[in-house]
């Protein structure tokens, strides 16, 4: 399996190495990289936009003007000629096929994709980084048998990616049966051996640094290290890599609901499901397929604004 | 280079027994089996049962695993459950649907992405460079399906320039060889049969091209602006050569390494793409039948085409690999 | 060095590739890429399994199969009545156990093969001396469904065959005998699965032999390849590369022949994709129309056809689960609850009723008298109070990802009919299972499924096919042992009288709605679309449509 995911595996070793270099000037990394993410525009649009999804996705659904599973308006609605109400006073963004306002489900279907993109980036993250952190510890420090777990760690992380993602997902569904904890398991599964192989990479590449080496003839436990130096200052790359999977965590969720093994729970709106959902009534009511798909964009292109920018700011090579 | 080849694919045997039987084991704790696709509605918890005997499923688990890996070593995957056509067959009658699709779709990324990309990086700042960083950030971020839909709404449905689904028109009545529908075209010379393959390829391939396009617009861009601040590129511009041969002889190669690297990454990934672009274009190929072969529990069709999509991912990087001495003379496999 | 090593390489491949192409022959005729006119692309939601319909299940495989093939006795067109197919006319003889039936003459097989007395008895002997894995449900679905087992059973759970011989008076006549008076004589014969096929091709491509061995069954070419009847229409190929299936007009067919030349079947499984290929000209039809696009489409022109309603979708109450819905009263308050009538008029196709039995009106042994539980919250509340139900929380299974003939949208009817269910007070906790298999797996065994909507559409014009495939016999969907409606099954069953069966159907009717297993929910019409040029097809009840009488008006 070594050579079945090489490359992917050096180019997230290459990342992970990059963001790990210290500052030779001694400012801080973290520092240094909020200076220049504030004057990067990107940056600025990308955490408008956060901004915003956040307040609506805390806020909004104490706000909405409807309950957003009450069939208020089911009266009205009429499949079989394909007529639903579309936007009024009442409802602002119209009534949706089960006759509920859009509008609010919009507003809440905002913090069930916030949580569903954030519980399974974490999933990912936790996983992944417990995984990458043991091997990566193991490693940088641990000698023989060091080696022999961090190996077979990481022959197990090449074997997940070399499987196609949504593939995977689709198998982690099948086994849990459809359902908001499945969406949130399947899709942050697939991120696991991207953060496994990240964290890995950026601590070896800490242990092989200068200060690595001092505390080790000062004396210090190997596992002290780990703990308290090399994690810590590994970190930087797999933060940017959540901000960046949480983009692409929202889009899987709602491939995986258009596939039909996503969110059911039909009393919790969800942009994603929404989205899958208003696939029939393309012709009748676009509007109820637009809105999301259009909030889904937006969102992830907030994830991806920011994440890019954090990457670029991290980048010593471009710091110059 | 040879020993290089060989010792990759000696890799792949142990990986693919370990592969095929954690597959094996995990397909198996599935909840629900065969039985109950096969027989909707209509099934009874005897006919269940009947079926099951029959299929063998009712076996302990390693007796299965022996008996499919003997199967295995003859050749032999074994027959769909769900289409009761022996696997090798469905392979090699869905692999190829997939494979001009991946093809078509890594064509439009590549030709449309690193020309696009080196154009944005020579005009940094400019609009073309913030166009097409943009589109290419909308690129990552839509919805495949979505886009698949929105496409086939506007240039199939209302301009009617392209068909919405399938390989071919069906009533050309082309001839088959190889089950490449452009390749068969060709070596028959039904010229209009290759052409109707690849127009209802244009699509598909589209929709499936915007993430892979967007990634190598992204980092043809700035592997090119690496390239352009190093000290041999404005060496060559100081000598006086013209702007053609710097682009060509010294820009674009040394700027290639990157990008053929993300290809090959890409190349794999497409995959998961396809699922959802087949789907929606109602295209034959592996990754929809792969996806409802998991819903119909269809153990065959999975553990084969799952173990041959491993050893092609295999084969497609270790191309990649190969490819880098073309492109790079410093790079040597090992 | 570096240069030339790719030049080389593409020069190697450009020169394979060239002398494969000497090698390489088109081998078209050139007939079929003539006019478009002569040929119909239909879009179908799944590829056919087999193309023996005796083996066969599923919608799209009986699809082909009624274009190809040829049953003794046929659906009227657009009708569920029993009319003359290959056979002119059938009687029973006194006990009713044996039926004559008179064959058409001059009818031939795709192959040449004579049609005649000899090629029916090799047909059912064919299926009545079923061996090995042929006893399989999944191999022979509807023989089991309709004669139970077969010659020599293999499997002890199987039950004894309802056939009993066939025998060939004369070239013209010949005699099928049942073990027992049965109410699915004749009309079961209508199904697919008794298509007649030619006893040469068959011996020819060894369609009897289902082989392999477990897990790895063999299917022999004649159900792949080769499948011989006396249809309209002849199989041509099978293009799973493309997902198409080509059947061409059989020029010798004795009756009148097909207008069209071609029919193409090709495999669109998503909904709207279907659609989408209507519109860019890539199909001329497509059956399964969603509910939401039926107006849309018939605005623009497009030839919607809609089929009567010959199916039921139901709301099942296990008693087993939850004692609680052991209570008859209980059971009354949630048929009080539903408003169905509501859910007919905003989320089902036009033309679909709700359910008053459990089978459609059009099927013989539909009684309007019986007791009908009309939307009334206030009645159901008062119910739940006086069983003592005031808190009853219920498991509510519904399928996803999946549409059927009588329920389009599943997801939508749930969310309908939970909400009614909390506006009585009753707690709903949601449970939506992939249809297949998790769904049908949960639903029809075991006790954990507390309520859950499930359908069925009629094979046969016969209420048996309905009520008696649900009622007749304790079922874990249903949770229920009711001795006094078993038997009453079992009287009507085995009655030989037509008028006197139908009575004792409707008194069963009657017996179901008062003990109320489950609430029939609705009736919906399934809509079949042609193109704007396309004419000459009738919509059947049964799916039965013939494509032989479509043409395109110029």
């Amino acid at each position: 399996m070594t050579t079945i995911t090489g490359k992917k595996r050096e180019k997230i070793d290459r990342l992970a190495e990059l963001a790990a270099r210290d500052d030779e000037r001694g400012v801080s990394l973290w520092q240094e990289a909020f200076r220049r993410l504030r004057r990067n525009p990107a940056a600025i649009v990308g955490a408008v936009i956060l901004g915003l999804f956040l307040l609506i996705a805390i806020v909004g659904p104490f706000l909405v003007p409807h309950p957003a599973d009450a069939q208020l308006w089911k009266g009205e609605i009429r499949d079989n000629i394909g007529y639903f109400p579309g936007p009024r006073a009442e409802n602002w963004f119209g009534v949706d096929h089960i006759g509920r306002d859009e509008f609010s489900r919009m507003i809440v279907g905002a913090r069930q994709t916030l949580l569903v993109g954030v519980v399974s980036t974490l999933i990912g993250l936790a996983v992944g980084s417990l995984i990458g952190g043991v091997a990566g510890a193991c490693a940088g420090l641990g000698g023989r048998w060091g080696r022999a777990v961090d190996n077979v760690l990481m022959r197990f992380v090449d074997m997940l990616l070399a499987m196609p993602s949504l593939l995977l997902a689709i198998s982690v569904a099948a086994l849990l049966g459809a359902g908001l904890s499945t969406v949130m398991i399947a899709v942050g599964v697939v991120s696991v051996p991207v953060f496994a192989r990240l964290l890995r990479g950026s601590m070896i590449s800490q242990a092989n640094s200068d200060y690595v080496l001092a505390a080790t003839s000062l004396g210090v436990k190997k596992p002290k290290i780990a703990l308290t130096h090399v994690v810590p200052n590994s970190l930087a790359p797999v933060i940017v890599q959540a901000t960046l999977t949480l983009a692409t965590a929202i889009i899987e969720a709602a491939a995986l609901s258009f596939l039909g093994l996503g969110n059911n729970d039909a009393s919790i709106p969800e942009w994603g499901v929404m989205l899958a959902d208003a696939q029939r009534y393309l012709d009748a009511a676009p509007r109820l397929a637009i809105l999301p798909a259009l909030a889904i964009i937006v969102t992830a292109l907030g994830f991806t604004l920011l994440g890019e920018a954090m990457r670029e700011a991290l980048d010593p090579k471009l710091r110059k | 280079m040879f020993r290089f080849i060989v010792r990759r694919l000696l890799q792949l045997i142990p990986t693919l027994f370990g592969l095929s039987l954690l597959l094996f084991i995990w397909l198996r704790r599935l909840p629900g089996g065969p039985e109950t696709a096969i027989l909707g509605e209509r099934g009874t918890p005897e006919m269940r049962a009947a079926i099951r005997r029959n299929l063998g499923l009712d076996e302990p688990i390693l007796v299965q695993y022996g008996r499919f890996v003997r199967r295995l070593l003859s050749l032999d995957l074994g027959t769909s459950t769900s289409t009761k056509r022996s696997v090798t067959t469905e392979f090699f009658e869905r692999f190829p649907g997939t494979v001009e699709l991946t093809v078509m779709a890594m064509i439009i990324a590549i030709g449309i992405g690193i020309p696009l990309g080196y154009l944005a990086a020579r005009r940094r700042g400019r609009l073309l460079d913030h166009l097409s960083v943009g589109g290419s950030l909308i690129g990552i971020c839509i919805p495949v399906f979505f886009l698949a839909y929105v496409l086939k709404a506007i240039f199939s449905e209302n301009l009617g320039w392209f068909p919405s689904s399938g390989r071919q028109d069906p009533t050309i009545g082309a001839t088959r060889i190889t089950n490449f529908f452009v390749v068969d075209g060709l070596l028959t010379r039904e010229w209009d049969a290759a052409a109707d393959a690849l127009w209802h390829l244009v699509l598909p391939g589209l929709a499936l091209a915007s993430i892979p396009l967007a990634i190598i617009v992204r980092i043809t861009r700035a592997s090119v602006l690496e390239v352009l601040n190093e000290d041999f590129v404005r060496t060559a511009e100081a000598k006086g050569l013209t702007e053609r041969t710097v682009r060509s002889r010294h820009v674009l190669r040394n700027a290639m390494l990157p990008v053929v690297t993300s290809i090959g990454l890409l190349t794999g990934g497409l995959l998961s793409g396809a699922v959802l672009t087949e789907t929606v274009f109602a295209f034959s190929g592996i990754g929809a039948f792969v996806a409802e072969a998991i819903s119909q529990r269809d153990y065959p069709v999975l553990m084969g085409f799952i173990l041959i999509i491993a050893v092609v991912y295999v084969l497609v990087n270790l191309l990649v690999d190969l490819s880098y001495s073309v492109i790079d003379p410093r790079v040597r496999v090992r | 060095m570096r240069a030339p090593r790719p030049k080389v390489a593409v020069a190697a491949v450009a020169v394979a590739a060239l002398a494969v192409a000497g090698c390489a022959e088109s081998n078209r005729d050139d007939s079929s890429g003539g006019s478009k006119k002569d040929t119909l692309v239909f879009g179908v939601a799944g590829d056919p399994k087999v193309l023996d319909p005796s083996f066969a299940s599923d919608g799209e495989s009986l699809r082909v199969a009624r274009q190809v093939f040829e049953t003794l006795v046929r659906p009227e067109e657009g009708g569920t009545k029993v009319t003359p197919g290959l056979a002119e006319t059938w009687t029973p003889d006194a006990a009713g156990t044996t039926w004559t039936f008179k064959l058409r003459t001059g009818v031939k097989f795709h192959d040449g093969a004579d049609f005649n007395a000899e090629a029916v008895c090799a047909n059912f002997d064919r299926w009545y001396n079923s061996k090995g894995l042929m006893q399989s449900p999944d191999v022979t679905p509807y023989w089991q469904d309709v004669m139970g087992g077969f010659a020599k059973n293999e499997d002890a759970d199987l039950p004894p065959s309802l056939f009993k011989s066939c025998t060939a008076k004369d070239a013209t006549t010949v005699d099928l005998a049942f073990t027992r008076v049965s109410s699915k004589i004749p009309a079961a014969l209508m199904l697919p699965s008794f298509s007649m096929h030619s006893p040469k091709a068959l011996q020819q491509y060894d369609a009897s032999n289902v082989g392999g061995t477990a897990e790895d069954i063999k299917y022999p070419s004649y159900a792949m390849e080769h499948p011989t009847g006396t249809g309209p229409f002849k199989f041509k190929s099978w293009d799973v590369a493309n997902k198409t299936l080509t059947i061409e007009r059989n020029d010798d067919y004795a009756g009148t022949k097909a207008k069209l030349k071609t029919i193409i079947y090709k495999t669109i499984s998503d909904e709207n994709a279907r659609k989408q290929a209507l519109r860019s000209g890539d199909i001329q039809g497509y059956d399964l129309v969603g509910p939401a696009d039926v107006e849309p489409l018939k605005a623009e022109g497009f030839n919607m056809l809609t089929r009567p309603a010959f199916n039921i979708l139901y709301l099942a109450i296990n008693q087993k689960g939850n004692p609680k819905l052991a209570d008859v009263k209980v059971r009354q308050a949630i048929a009080y609850a539903l408003n169905r009538q509501a859910l007919v008029d905003s989320k089902l196709p036009p033309g679909a009723k709700v359910g008053v039995n459990f089978m459609p009106d059009t099927v013989e042994g539909f009684n309007a008298d019986v007791a009908k539980y009309d939307y009334n919250p206030e009645k159901a509340k008062a119910l739940l109070a006086e069983a003592g139900a005031t808190n009853l929380t219920l498991r509510f299974h519904y399928p996803t990802e999946v549409t059927r003939p009588y329920m389009p949208n599943p997801k939508d009817i749930f969310e309908l009919l939970s909400a009614d269910l909390k506006a009585v007070g009753i707690n709903v906790q949601a449970i939506p299972l992939k249809w297949s298999p998790d769904y049908l797996n949960a639903t029809t065994s075991g006790n954990k499924h507390d309520i859950h909507f499930l359908g069925w559409t009629g094979d046969y014009g016969d209420a048996y096919n309905f009520i008696g495939t649900m009622f007749d016999r304790p079922k874990d969907e249903w949770g229920f042992t009711n001795k006094a409606l078993f038997d009453q099954f079992k009287d009507a069953d085995t009655t030989a009288d037509p008028a006197a069966r139908v009575e004792k159907y409707k008194a069963l009717n009657k017996a179901i709605m008062d003990f109320l297993p489950g609430v029939p929910v609705s009736h919906s019409p399934p809509a079949i679309v042609f193109g704007k040029d396309v004419t000459g097809i009738k919509a059947s009840p049964l799916t039965d449509e013939r494509f032989a009488t479509a043409e395109f008006k110029s």
